[in-house]
C-alpha cells in the first residue's frame, strides 16, 4: 500500500506548511484597513541574529531585522 | 519503509530492556484511557516517601497542579465549547456556542455538541460562530482545527480578522496583481506563491460579498 495522499500544490513545489501559512497570514494583514493595519505590522516586526558553527565555534552573526537601523 | 513504522505506531508498542522476552512489548495505553484523576497524585512517589519520611506531609507533584481533561459526557451536551486562539491572542475562551462553521481543506464544515473527534486543517476563508441568534464572523488565514470527544473544539488560527476590518479595494488590488503574476511565473516556487496570492485574495472577496 503506497502512501499516495495528494500532495498540497504548495508542498510539490518545495514550500513547507509554515511558510505556506506565514504567506498567507501576511497576506490577509496587508489587506486590512488602517489603524489595525499598522498594529498588525508592527505586532508581526523580528529582530534576530543568527550565526551557523563550525567546529564548536559560532561564526559571524547575521542580524535579520524589521526595525530600521539607527 | 514507512509502511513498517504505521504498524509499529498503532500497536503502541514500547520495547523495555530488561526482559527480552516476555515484556519485550508492553502497550501504552491511549491518552482517553489514562485515569484524569490527578489530585491524589503519584501513589508510588508518596509511598516511597512516608517511607523515608513519615512525619512530613509529601509535596505536590507538577501533576497536581494540572487541571485534568474535561470528562466526555455521557448524554449529548447542548453547548459546544469553543477555544479560538491566534498566536498573540485568544479571540474566545471556553465560550459555550450552539455551532461553529470553520473553513476546512476539504469544505466549509459545521461543528456542533457531540460532533466526531476530529482534526482538520484549515484554508484562508470565513469561520462562523453561532450562539442563538447572533453569529460572530472572522476571515482566518490558515490554521487548524480540533474538535474533542467532550464537544469541545479549539480553533487555532495565525490571524483572523472581523470582516469590518478588511479593505476591498486592497483586495481587488491584491487579487489582479496576483493574477498577473500567475500568468507570468517561471519556477515551481513563484507558480506557488502567486497561487497562494490568488487564493487568498479570492477568498477575501467571496467572504466580502458572500
Amino acid at each position: 500500500m503506497a502512501s499516495t495522499a495528494a500532495v498540497p500544490f504548495w508542498r510539490s513545489a518545495g514550500m513547507t506548511y509554515i511558510s505556506y501559512s506565514n504567506i498567507c497570514a501576511s497576506l490577509v494583514r496587508n489587506c486590512l484597513k488602517e489603524p489595525y493595519k499598522s498594529e498588525a505590522i508592527s505586532r508581526e516586526k523580528v529582530h534576530f541574529s543568527v550565526s551557523k558553527w563550525a567546529d564548536g565555534k559560532p561564526q559571524k552573526p547575521t542580524i535579520r531585522s524589521d526595525t530600521p537601523e539607527d | 519503509m514507512f509502511r513498517q513504522v504505521a504498524s509499529r505506531l498503532l500497536t503502541r508498542s514500547t520495547t523495555t530492556t530488561y526482559s527480552a522476552g516476555a515484556a519485550a512489548t508492553i502497550r501504552r495505553p491511549f491518552a482517553t484511557d489514562v485515569s484524569t484523576d490527578t489530585s491524589s497524585g503519584d501513589s508510588a512517589f508518596t509511598e516511597a516517601w512516608k517511607k523515608v519520611a513519615p512525619n512530613i506531609d509529601p509535596p505536590k507533584t507538577p501533576i497536581q497542579f494540572m487541571e485534568p481533561r474535561p470528562p466526555t459526557p455521557s448524554s449529548l451536551p447542548s453547548k459546544l465549547t469553543v477555544n479560538f486562539v491566534l498566536p498573540y491572542a485568544a479571540e474566545l475562551s471556553k465560550a459555550e456556542v450552539d455551532m461553529v462553521i470553520v473553513p476546512a481543506t476539504t469544505g466549509q464544515m459545521g461543528i456542533l455538541p457531540g460532533h466526531v473527534p476530529t482534526i482538520a486543517e484549515l484554508k484562508p476563508g470565513l469561520l462562523s460562530v453561532h450562539e442563538g441568534n447572533d453569529v460572530k464572523k472572522y476571515f482566518i488565514s490558515s490554521g487548524f482545527a480540533f474538535v474533542h470527544s467532550n464537544s469541545y473544539a479549539d480553533i487555532l488560527a495565525v490571524e483572523a480578522i472581523p470582516l469590518d476590518r478588511i479593505d476591498p479595494a486592497q483586495v481587488q488590488k491584491g487579487l489582479s496583481e496576483f493574477t498577473q503574476k500567475l500568468n507570468s511565473a517561471s519556477t515551481d516556487l513563484d507558480k506557488a506563491e502567486a497561487q497562494i496570492g490568488v487564493d487568498v485574495h479570492s477568498a477575501l472577496n467571496a467572504a466580502l460579498t458572500g
